[in-house]
């Protein structure tokens, strides 16, 4: 059976905490381990937290909207997510990818947000365009054993 | 978040305690820079992360900055209790070669009191 859930929020610095909280308690009955959990929220938390700073420039207006779209796979124990926002855009998705790559370097940002998601997640695709917005769209499988990732 | 800030011996200690995130940082770094300006002959300092509940990659950018203004003033920082939430964020960055980690509080505690007591005890074992 699958569950949805779909949450927009403000890209408000306060609300980085919310989204990752609300998506770990949808993801709970899949029965992830503590540590995959922790990974979900650190992965929700780097897509959420680029709203605010990168695709609305830290405006921090409640007109700035963030989608979140969570699908649970309960056969599979799959959960898909997906947080979408309608800012600026992303003008090179490639270089955007790098480790260490940030367009605000004087604001103590690393860089490593989008390194960290392909690390802690089983898929990561970023789909964007300038002007047009960004979605993030990870992928988590909960109860991973040994060799599962080997396609 | 809350962050303790405090001296002791001339090395200034900071303890961390709740969720390390953009908007925690944002808060945190102003209160954290002020003490570092009124400190500035500190001889080390110390980051404890044993109550950091949750961290991302703001993590990274915001010890990287405390690095500096630390270095600006000559002093050398460390970490020290890094849970394995934290750890998993640093650990990917590469940021302990420029802020190690010092062995766990407690032990290296243990350690200074034994040492304490063996020079106590005119160089033989306690």
């Amino acid at each position: 059976m699958k569950n949805r859930m779909i949450l927009k929020i403000s890209a408000l610095g306060q609300n980085e905490g919310f989204a990752r909280s609300a998506v770990a308690a949808f993801a709970a009955p899949l029965n992830p381990t503590i540590d995959e959990l922790s990974d979900v929220k650190t992965a929700v938390s780097e897509a959420v937290t680029n709203c605010v700073v990168h695709a609305y420039k830290g405006e921090e207006s409640a007109e700035n909207y963030i989608t979140i779209t969570c699908e649970a796979e309960e056969e599979t124990g799959v959960l898909h997510i997906e947080v979408a926002d309608t800012g600026c855009g992303i003008e090179n998705v490639e270089k955007a990818l790098q480790p260490f790559f940030t367009t605000s370097k004087s604001a103590e940002r690393s860089g490593m947000g989008f390194t960290i998601i392909q690390t802690f997640t089983d898929g990561c695709e970023v789909v964007s365009e300038k002007g047009g917005g960004t979605v993030v769209k990870m992928k988590k499988k909960f109860g991973k054993k040994a060799g599962d990732n080997a396609e | 978040m809350k962050v303790s800030a405090l001296k002791k011996d001339g090395e200034l200690h900071f303890y961390f305690d709740g969720e390390l995130d953009e908007h925690a940082a944002r808060i945190t770094r102003r209160e954290m820079d002020a003490f570092i300006d009124e400190n500035a002959s500190a001889e080390k300092a110390v980051f404890h992360l044993t109550n950091i509940t949750f961290m991302d990659s703001t993590g990274i950018g915001f010890f990287i900055g405390r690095y500096k203004k630390l270095a600006a003033y000559s002093i050398p920082a460390y970490f020290t209790d890094v849970g394995s939430e934290a750890d998993k964020v640093l650990s990917l960055s590469g940021v302990y070669t420029v802020v190690p980690k010092l062995p766990p509080e407690k032990r290296r505690q243990e350690r200074e009191n034994r040492a304490d007591a063996y020079q106590s005890n005119g160089g033989r074992k306690a």
